[in-house]
């Protein structure tokens, strides 16, 4: 590789005189607002920027936030961390999965538990390096346990078709890809959270297309806009959402005009749709049932997909949360971390209870390690 | 191409001669040729005594390798305490199979490190264990210093005392990272493992009031600026915009969703001195090219004893945490 310079990609938006402005215009729309707006950040990546850049500390009374399903690993349920237990229990396997999900507790026990008990359970930096890994263990069964959102979706699929064109015969794939949209028509349809705008997660619609948020504005009446990472991306965001609700309108903008455009991605949407089909039922963690909210693999490549090649391994009950943790009730936006009872003291990111204080992209998590008492 | 065998360390001939011919050669001094059990050391006044063991994959990295990491590390150690380093000793846990050459260009690059300190080797050891049982090369060093200012401690930091990074952060894991993953981000990314005596012997040669001096190694900045709050029980309050990252760290933690402060390094120090003498402790730091970007980073306060809380260039702030577990990637 080249000279790889990142600096310009995220540089100019982080700038503070920019963020402040950003503050004024924020401060003087919101003067126009009827009712506070209560924006529901979907994403777990945003909830870490407002948090980690104390966004709210420079925002008006009148703006709140309300953190939303989105951050994989939060929403997986004890019974799927089981099965990936299970499966680095098995004989001669090598269980391969991304970052947080090492330390996520299951029912009994977690993959960095296992880990140190001698199972062979690896992080990868990219779900490529496991087509390697099942390349230098041909005796052994490679198990990508594949999670995320849109977003992590087509590096699956791409290594999916890498496998089958390189005729890897030893490298399973249990998956757990969830989308965004089902969770959020699950939450507003509940009608508990009092929700009244939406920023979505960039990265889902470079992929994706804003267009997957389309529906919202006109059946929950909320504005909706689609927004990167960056602090500066964040407060423009909401800037964008403030001054729809002042006027009145109910739109979908796209804030992240950079990569994202409505179609998205059309060659990464073909490549999952070569592999993948949704799932008629998914259970998110605190959540519950959802229809249609996950993919798994199409029938044709039931010989790779490791929920049907080793099912008399995986155990079947669901397992709901410990009694204590309020995850759920965080993930449909209907409680702050702070008002969980065990938060910061019997739950903390050395010992989570709760799912959402495991990730770095949960908003337990990133309440923990950014606020504390300065809330 | 000549490896290491299990002889080499079976304590007969083997392993004589690879004393002799290889860690005598460039360790020479006349402490460790007397080849005694032990060593019988000379010092004056109080001493400094530590310990650190190495362990890190790849062994060569851009701007060091194992050896100069075992040596700056325990030097380091000893100069944090305001002690000047005078002996080490260093033990070898070398996997059977071991190329001589790269174990010889290890312990050149230690006989390096250590002129820079004047410290010497003075006595040490040598296992070969049979293949698996250690990843190619462990090193442990243990080190003795003169201390030659007292009262340097992480429990006796004031508020009003100035906190000074001595140059820009995170370097070492970003590097380390990089080797591991085969990811080649910028000519420019090295480790800053240096060993840090120099810097420090001016600092106490300028007569400035120093609380406390900390290498940022594993755990990084963070955990620095934590254990110091922590262990003194004061707020230490930094200006996030004061700290200094290279585009190629910051580059790395945007790939990978990593902090910078939680990121190692192996030649980056903090320091907590007297108001007073903030200005000329950077600039005696800046003399050294290694310490070119020494600047103030923070204060330390009552405000929230205990903690550490960052104060972003725009007027929030928030809290500091240490770094968590393992260092994994964030999954999106």
């Amino acid at each position: 590789m080249s000279e790889l310079k990142l600096k310009d990609l995220y540089d100019g938006f982080r700038d503070p005189a920019t963020i402040r402005m950003l503050a004024a215009q924020i401060g003087e729309a919101a003067k126009a607002l009827h009712e506070p707006l209560r924006i529901m950040e979907v994403c777990g990546g945003h909830t870490h920027t407002i948090m980690k850049y104390g966004l709210p500390q420079v925002l008006p009374d009148n703006i709140d936030f309300i953190h939303g399903p989105g951050c994989p690993v939060c929403i997986m349920p004890k019974e799927r961390i089981d099965h990936a237990i299970a499966l680095a229990r098995m004989d001669d396997t090598i269980l391969v999965t991304l970052g947080d999900m090492i330390r996520v507790p299951g029912s009994q026990s977690s993959l960095a538990v296992e880990r140190a008990a001698g199972r062979d359970i690896r992080p990868l930096y990219t779900p490529m390096d496991a087509l390697k890994i099942a390349k230098e263990h041909p005796d052994k069964k490679v198990i990508f346990f594949a999670i995320g959102f849109e977003t992590t979706t087509p590096m699956t699929a791409a290594l999916l078709h890498a496998a089958i064109a390189q005729k890897v015969t030893n490298l399973y794939f249990h998956i757990n890809h969830v989308l965004v949209p089902p969770a959020i028509d699950a939450i507003m349809s509940d009608g508990q959270a009092k929700i009244n705008a939406f920023i979505g997660p960039s990265h889902v619609s470079v992929i994706t297309g804003a267009k997957i948020y389309a529906p919202l504005p006109q059946k929950y009446s909320t504005p909706v806009v689609v927004c990167g990472f960056e602090p500066v991306d964040v407060m423009q965001g909401i800037l964008m959402a403030v001054r729809q609700q002042a006027e009145g309108r109910a739109e979908l903008e796209i804030e992240y005009s950079r990569s994202v455009t409505m179609e998205g991605n059309v060659k990464a949407q073909q490549l999952i749709d070569m592999y993948l089909q949704p799932r008629s039922h998914f259970r998110w963690r605190g959540i519950g049932d959802i229809p249609d909210s996950a993919l798994e693999l199409k029938p044709e490549f039931a010989h790779l997909d490791a929920e049907k090649v080793f099912a008399e391994v995986l155990p079947t009950e669901p397992i709901d949360d410990h009694k204590l943790c309020i995850c759920g009730t965080i993930l449909k936006g209907l409680a702050k971390p702070m008002e969980c009872k065990v938060f910061g003291t019997a739950c903390t990111p050395n010992s989570p209870l709760g799912s959402c204080m495991v990730s770095s992209e949960g908003a337990c998590n990133a309440y923990y390690r950014y606020a504390g008492v300065l809330g | 191409m000549k490896q290491v065998q299990l002889s080499h360390g079976g304590g007969g001939e083997e392993t004589n001669k690879l004393i002799h011919d290889l860690f005598y050669r460039h360790f020479k001094n006349d402490i460790l040729i007397k080849a005694e059990d032990a060593a019988v050391l000379q010092t004056e006044g109080k001493i400094a005594f530590t310990t650190d063991s190495f362990t890190v994959s790849p062994l060569f990295f851009e701007g060091g390798d194992i050896g100069k990491l075992a040596v700056a590390g325990t030097v380091n150690d000893l100069a944090m305490m305001g002690a000047k380093p005078l002996y080490l000793s260093s033990a070898f846990m070398i996997e059977e199979g071991f190329p001589f050459e790269e174990l010889e260009r290890i312990v050149e690059s230690m006989a390096a490190e250590l002129e820079k300190s004047g410290a010497k080797i003075v006595c040490g050891d040598t296992k070969v264990v049979p293949r698996g049982s250690v990843d190619k090369l462990f090193i442990n060093t243990a080190g003795i210093g003169q201390i030659m200012r007292e009262g340097i401690s992480s429990q006796t930091i004031h508020e009003g005392d100035v906190i000074i990074a001595s140059r820009d952060i995170g370097r070492h894991g970003a590097t380390v990272l990089m080797a591991r993953e085969g990811l080649e981000v910028s000519a420019d990314l090295g480790s800053d493992c240096e060993t840090l005596w120099p810097a420090v012997e001016a600092l106490i040669g300028d007569n400035i009031s120093i609380s406390a001096l900390r290498d940022a190694t594993r755990g990084g900045l963070a955990a620095v600026l934590n254990e110091w709050a922590e262990n003194s029980g004061v707020c230490l309050e930094i200006e996030e915009s004061a700290i200094r990252v290279s585009d190629e760290v910051q580059g790395i933690c945007e790939m990978f969703g990593f902090e910078a402060t939680d990121l190692a390094n192996e030649g980056t120090f903090v320091a907590a001195v007297a108001p007073m003498h903030a200005a000329f402790a950077v600039s005696t730091l800046q003399r050294f090219g290694f310490c070119s970007d020494a600047a103030v980073i923070g204060r330390v306060t009552q405000q929230y004893p205990g903690k550490v809380v960052l104060h972003s260039a725009f007027g929030s702030r928030r809290f500091l945490d240490l770094p968590k577990g393992e260092l994994l990637p964030r999954i999106c």
